[in-house]
């Protein structure tokens, strides 16, 4: 299979301010978010990754998006590197995530219409794609209404089909059915699992065990920055559920911890 | 990737003309409120400063001179009414109290017109005093104050009239209504024209830059393919192209409602401008208007608020108005090309030149290409800050 998206020794650290000193209770002045990071997605799988919060995930897929600079490291997304070419990588991906808002003053449409302009897609293309994208997820008839009036449920709906409205190869997605409820929720679930079948290599991070033993073909648990397993789904699973192998991970991992 | 500058563009106009409520308040009310509110301090200044032509102020009068009373029968300015001293303590209880019937009280020697026709300057004596009691808070007591010493200006000067000054029927200030015009309008509007123009801007931008960051928007829009740099251009230019609309409206209402506020002076207007003016006036205020919107836009995208980058931004305007006032100081305006250089000061210096109706051509393109500079600079400054991680995703 081919290697679409390599994540090479990625390594980031943030400087603590003297606040979030205070409020976490540490002297630490420097945080490692992400340390030795490696992992491989092949083309037309989906790889999930999995980790408490605070574990580096979100960070990870920042700097697999380009909006963070790895400090050491690269990532290789179809063979362009996140830090030589930034630019060309954010033409190959779509990146969804919570912190990414929408501008409420427009309207469903007009934010498809622009951001497809951003991504150099025809205007044939749009209509197309946006007819069958606002279908699918009954955006149409709320595709005049500004998005400052939409439910909470459309609004993730919206930013799912903008994050891609230029058709990418490779999409990631952190969180992605996060604060929904069900029945959005399993719209979400379900065209991940179509993206899928249409050959998508698709890499999402979540905290809910159930989305990842639906949709992963391979899975990646972070603890603390750093990739303790990364392994199919299968081989994960082999002997007991996520959930289960999961804990046990994080208590050896915890163990360790408290040993050092 | 192609070009989306005018994408972005797009998008900041839609954001802008579509919210009618931002229109209004950006681009109609200040024009509108300049106009209005200039036409009415006008007219009050000019009612509490002026007299209706019938008015006749009510003086009292102890010892009533004949000299006085002739001048003042001739001339019929005022209503003199004779009192004696124990009245007099009445009078100026009124006076003093603004009753509209009470407007001064004079106050003679006796024998006012031989004592003074008497008096010898050289002989060291005290001159005859003549006393007069009104209230310099009211209008019609400080009008019969005024027309009451003419009266006895009059009476002295044609006892001992030396000489005269200006004394014939020939129009003595040989400055034109063009002259006046461009003095009024050179010491006033460059002040009033940067205020209008940091102002226009602070409305659009730090909601644009720093609104944007404070809602996660940017971060959506730095995910996508387009050039940084496209995006602060574009961002830079709408921005300016509504700031300098926002600018256009206040310059237009003060323009229009100036010769309103200085008391109506006829023949202050305008038209006193070339279009030649008008276009070098335009392309002063196009530059200016960019560099100050980098300004903004760049301190904005340190902020982390609209809050707080209209917190940082005010000192900025507030000098930007000092330096406004170079316009009213001769000794600060200079004509080396070189102070040229200094952004918002060549700009004041440019529009003082322009209104003043002596501008330096050399001065005024080393202004608009200094100004065009800085705003590339800013641009280029905008960029860097988007690509960085620590300004956009600070927190």
């Amino acid at each position: 299979m081919k290697e679409l998206l390599q994540v090479q020794n990625l390594k980031k650290t943030f400087k603590v301010s003297a606040k979030q000193q205070k409020v976490q209770k540490t002297k630490e002045r420097i945080k490692v978010a992400v340390e030795q990071l490696s992992f491989t997605a092949y083309e037309g799988e989906v790889f999930g990754l999995l980790g408490p919060n605070g574990a580096g995930k979100t960070t990870t897929l920042r700097m697999m998006a380009t909006l963070l600079k790895p400090d050491e490291g690269d990532v290789l997304v179809a063979g362009t590197s996140v830090v030589k070419n930034p630019d060309v990588v954010r033409g190959k991906i779509g990146f969804l995530t919570s912190e990414l808002k929408l501008e409420e003053f427009f309207t469903p449409n007009y934010l498809f219409d622009f951001f497809s302009e951003l991504y150099g897609v025809d205007k044939e293309t749009t209509a197309k794609r946006k007819k069958e994208l606002f279908d699918k997820f009954e955006i149409s008839k709320f595709a005049e209404v500004k998005v400052a009036d939409l439910s909470t449920g459309m609004k993730q709906k919206v930013s799912l089909v903008i994050s891609i409205v230029h058709d990418p190869d490779i999409i990631i997605f952190d969180e992605p059915t996060n604060g929904l409820d069900v029945l959005t929720a399993k719209v979400v679930t379900d065209f991940l699992l179509e993206l899928k079948e249409q050959g998508k290599t698709i890499i999402v991070s979540t905290h809910i065990f159930s989305l990842i033993e639906k949709i992963c073909d391979r899975v990646g648990i972070i603890i603390d920055g750093t990739m303790v397993v990364c392994d199919t789904l299968e081989n994960i699973t082999a002997e007991k559920c996520l959930e289960e192998k999961f804990f046990d991970i994080y208590a050896e991992r915890a163990g360790e911890s408290n040993e050092k | 990737m192609k070009n989306n500058i005018v994408a972005v563009m797009k998008k900041e106009f839609t954001r802008f003309f579509s919210d009618k409520r931002m229109v209004l308040t950006t681009i109609l009310l200040p024009g509108l409120m300049i106009y209005f509110l200039y036409s009415f301090m006008g007219s009050g200044f000019s009612s509490q400063f002026e007299q209706t032509e019938d008015f006749k102020p009510k003086v009292y009068v102890e010892n009533l001179p004949e000299s006085v009373k002739t001048i003042v029968e001739q001339e019929n300015i005022m209503e003199l009414t004779e009192v004696s001293d124990k009245e007099t303590a009445d009078i100026l209880e009124n006076i003093k109290n603004g009753e509209e019937d009470y407007n001064l009280l004079a106050v003679f020697p006796e024998g006012f017109d031989e004592k003074i026709a008497a008096y010898d300057a050289q002989s060291g004596e005290k001159a005859p005093n003549v006393e007069l009691y009104y209230n310099s808070t009211e209008t019609d007591s400080s009008s019969a104050y005024s027309m009451m010493a003419s009266v006895l200006d009059a009476i002295e000067s044609s006892m001992a009239n030396k000489f005269d000054i200006n004394a014939g029927d020939g129009s003595y200030d040989l400055a034109s209504d063009e002259d006046m015009t461009a003095m009024m309008f050179s010491m006033m509007l460059p002040m009033l024209l940067i205020l209008f123009l940091f102002s226009g801007c602070m409305a659009v931008a730090p909601e644009s830059i720093a609104g944007e960051k404070e809602r996660g928007t940017i971060a959506t829009l730095l995910v996508t393919p387009m050039k940084r740099s496209h995006l602060a251009f574009g961002k830079i230019l709408s921005l300016s192209v509504i700031a300098i609309l926002s600018g256009c409206s206040s310059f237009l209402g003060t323009m229009l409602s100036l010769p309103k506020l200085m008391g109506g002076s006829e023949g202050m207007n305008a038209s006193v401008y070339s279009l030649q003016d008008y276009v070098l006036l335009f392309l002063i205020i196009i530059s200016t208007v960019m560099v100050i919107i980098s300004i903004i836009s760049i301190v904005s995208a340190f902020a982390k608020s609209v809050k707080e980058a209209t917190g940082w931004i005010t000192p900025i305007m507030l000098i930007s108005m000092l330096v406004g006032i170079t316009s009213m100081i001769d000794s600060l305006c200079k004509t080396e090309p070189v102070f040229y250089l200094i952004p918002i000061y060549n700009s004041v210096q440019c529009m003082n030149g322009i209104f003043a109706l002596n501008m330096n051509t050399t001065n005024i393109i080393v202004t608009v290409i200094a100004n065009f500079c800085y705003a590339g600079l800013g641009v280029f400054a905008l960029t860097k800050m988007f690509n960085s991680e620590k300004v956009m995703f600070a927190k």
